[in-house]
């Protein structure tokens, strides 16, 4: 099987449902000649041209809200936000238009759109360009939010959410586009709604998303030398979410820890937590653990950074604890 | 610069009658505007006697502009609309029935109830919808304008809002980005002179709307709003230039708003002497004038127009009021996603 690059994973969806679907088309900040901040649309202007592939002015209300509008009027827009801190500026366009149109207009209308848009910290570019917003947008109701984790999932789920349509905010991790991993050169789908089971196991689950997901396996690992069975999840899609994996999971090893590299408070994995004690209170066989990042804007300083933000040994130490082992 | 001059040097020497409007659509355009009043008025009696609830902002006053705008596009076309948006989609067609049911909140409406005032759609006769967020369909109408660009097929776009709008950041992000890329979109500013209480030249740094075109490299025309006819001729132009693909422009209606910005509005912020003046342009009035002493209209056709049109209330009235019923609440979460309903652990896909 073919190896590529997370970017070259979303580059190839992108190409390939373009090439599909002439409805399909790209906007955004630097996507065009620059091929996008991180290299994610390179050398779809020369393929498709000036007419599909689009470079914005700097205007995150106009890009997101002319997506929404292109979208109810039957085009199926790919605008690009280049980081997700910067949603702050486009988020009445998504949450109050792109989000509640459907709804509020009584089903009449569709707003098949994709938001692209990177997060996570580990550039040491601080405060304004390093966080994980996630949950601001789960909390709306009308949108989905998928984070991919490697570039077979990031290439099979953006062409899913390309044809979805519903309004979809991608986020994809500032850290994870120069991964490799193996794709598959003919086409494929990954529906929403499916996480993956990264390892199985039957001491404790880990269920974690985007690059916390990695360092859940790392920890795993780690977890396996000392003689501790860990399952890993990998949600993939935050909503709509796959419950029942990890109900599932937890009915098993009776343990979660649940990881996320966004902040500590109000955090999407508390609401996760919930709904596990809601469904499967019975099969917890110790407290849920959380490990997320620290309540700090993001700092630049890396060991600063490197503390804010969840580490494998700090998952590792949540898993034990939830053993009795701490 | 030149433009904005130009632009309206041309308005100025032009008819104010249009005179390539036949009589039969003058008759249609004053009934439209006077369903759009007696709509108003009802809308206003119903929550005064708390029949309706919620919040509506009335559009009294201002019938010329919407009624002139929509008249000047073709069933291709679109529309996007504002929190002042019953007359917009009145104008486009709408049935007062529906209407009146959506206001009630009946599931006979045209949003199941779940819109109401504020976020009426008729998607059907391709208006987008209202807004409750001030700005907040000035991209929308945009994307819509790219859309009908890239389609090909010589749709444009008419962009309603408010003169309060033009002070948010998705006004300038909006016209910034429609100049660039020439898009087929009219916006169409009805600037009633006050952003709820706060007068326009308090608020904004320069005199008029309609100069704010010239930074973004479209022409920005001022016209009398209360005019229907005046409207529809200067929307019609940049409609048709549109169409052309000679790109955006930006109309500006100056009209006024009879009522305060909703029910509970003193209105202390402006004086008597000044919505005199204005009743004494009412739209319907002015109209009205027109066509009697053209001939196209009589005294007795007007009243008998008015009964029409007051049947019609009437009819929408006990439609919405005593025949509808109210949505089902186990219809609470439909329509939330396409494909995708909530249940009892969050949401699952629909077989």
């Amino acid at each position: 099987m073919p190896v590529i690059m997370y970017r070259e994973a979303i580059r190839d969806a992108l190409a390939e449902e373009m090439r599909r679907d002439p409805r399909v088309f790209v906007m955004g900040e630097d996507v065009a000649i620059y091929g996008g901040a991180y290299s994610a649309t390179q050398g779809l202007l020369k393929e498709f041209g000036e007419e599909r592939v689009r470079d914005t002015a700097i205007s995150e209300m106009a890009i997101t809200g002319a997506a929404v509008g292109a979208a109810m009027a039957g085009m199926r827009p790919v605008a690009e936000i280049m980081y997700v801190d910067f949603m702050t500026l486009a988020m009445d366009q998504f949450v109050n238009q792109a989000a509640k149109n459907r709804y509020m207009f009584g089903g009449k209308t569709t707003v098949p759109m994709v938001l692209r848009t990177e997060g996570g910290a580990g550039r040491c570019i601080a405060a304004h360009h390093s966080q994980s917003l996630e949950a601001w947008f789960v909390h709306a109701p009308g949108i989905f939010v998928v984070m991919p984790s490697t570039p077979y999932d990031a290439k099979g789920l953006l062409k899913t959410c390309i044809r979805d349509d519903n309004p979809i905010l991608f986020i994809e991790h500032k850290m994870l586009y120069n991964n490799k991993g193996e794709v598959p050169g003919e086409e494929y789908l990954i529906p929403l709604g499916k996480a993956a089971l990264r390892r199985e196991g039957t001491d404790v689950t880990i269920v974690s998303y985007s690059r916390m997901a990695l360092r859940a396996e790392e920890a795993a690992k780690q977890l396996a030398a000392e003689g501790i069975s860990a399952e890993v999840i990998d949600l993939r899609t935050l909503k709509p979410l796959d419950i029942d994996c990890i109900l599932e999971s937890v009915k098993k090893t009776g343990r979660l820890v649940l990881a996320s590299e966004a902040y500590k408070d109000g955090n999407f994995v508390c609401d996760v937590a919930m709904k596990v004690t809601e469904s499967a209170f019975d099969d917890l066989d110790a407290p849920i653990e959380r490990v997320c990042a620290a309540n700090v804007p993001v700092p630049m300083s890396p060991v600063l950074e490197d503390e804010a933000i969840p580490r494998a040994d700090k998952i590792v130490a949540a898993a034990k604890r939830t053993l009795g082992k701490a | 610069m030149g433009k904005v001059k130009e632009v309206k040097r041309k308005r100025a020497q032009a008819p104010a009658k249009d005179a390539g409007v036949s009589a039969e659509v003058k008759l249609g355009m004053l009934r439209r505007m006077m369903e759009i009043r007696a709509f108003e008025d009802k809308v206003f009696e119903l929550l005064g006697r708390n029949i309706l609830q919620g919040a509506s902002h009335v559009y009294a006053g201002q019938e010329a502009v919407a009624v002139g705008a929509c008249s000047a596009i073709s069933d291709k076309d679109f529309i996007t609309s504002t929190h002042r948006g019953h007359g917009h989609c009145l104008a486009l067609g709408a049935d007062l029935k529906l209407m009146m049911a959506e206001l009630c909140g009946k599931a006979t409406g045209y949003c199941k109830g779940r819109g109401g005032s504020m976020h009426i759609a008729d998607v059907s006769k391709r208006n987008l919808g209202a807004t409750g967020i001030v700005g907040g369909n000035i991209p929308v109408g945009t994307g819509a304008a790219l859309a009908c660009k890239m389609q090909g097929k010589g749709s444009v776009v008419l962009c309603f809002f408010g003169d309060g709008a033009s002070n948010e950041g998705t006004f300038h992000e909006s016209l910034n980005m429609a100049g660039k890329w020439r898009l087929p979109v009219v916006y169409v500013c009805e600037n009633n002179l006050y952003g709820m209480s706060v007068a326009f030249s308090r608020a904004c740094a320069v005199d008029d709307v309609c100069g704010r075109a010239r930074g973004y490299n479209m022409p920005g025309t001022k016209v009398d709003g209360q005019k229907v006819l005046e409207v529809r001729a200067a929307v019609l132009e940049m409609v048709e230039r549109a169409r052309r693909g000679e790109g955006p422009a930006l109309v500006e209606c100056m009209t006024y708003r009879y009522r305060g910005h909703s029910r509970s509005d003193p209105r202390i912020y402006r004086t008597k002497e000044e919505e005199a003046y204005w009743h004494g342009r009412d739209p319907i009035k002015l109209f009205k004038a027109d066509l009697l002493a053209e001939g196209v209209l009589t005294e007795k056709a007007f009243e008998a127009l008015q009964g029409e049109v007051d049947q019609s209330l009437a009819a929408a009235e006990k439609f919405a009021i005593e025949d509808s019923p109210y949505p089902n609440p186990s219809e609470l979460h439909d329509d939330v996603y396409v494909g995708w309903v909530e249940g009892p652990k969050g949401l699952v896909r629909l077989k």
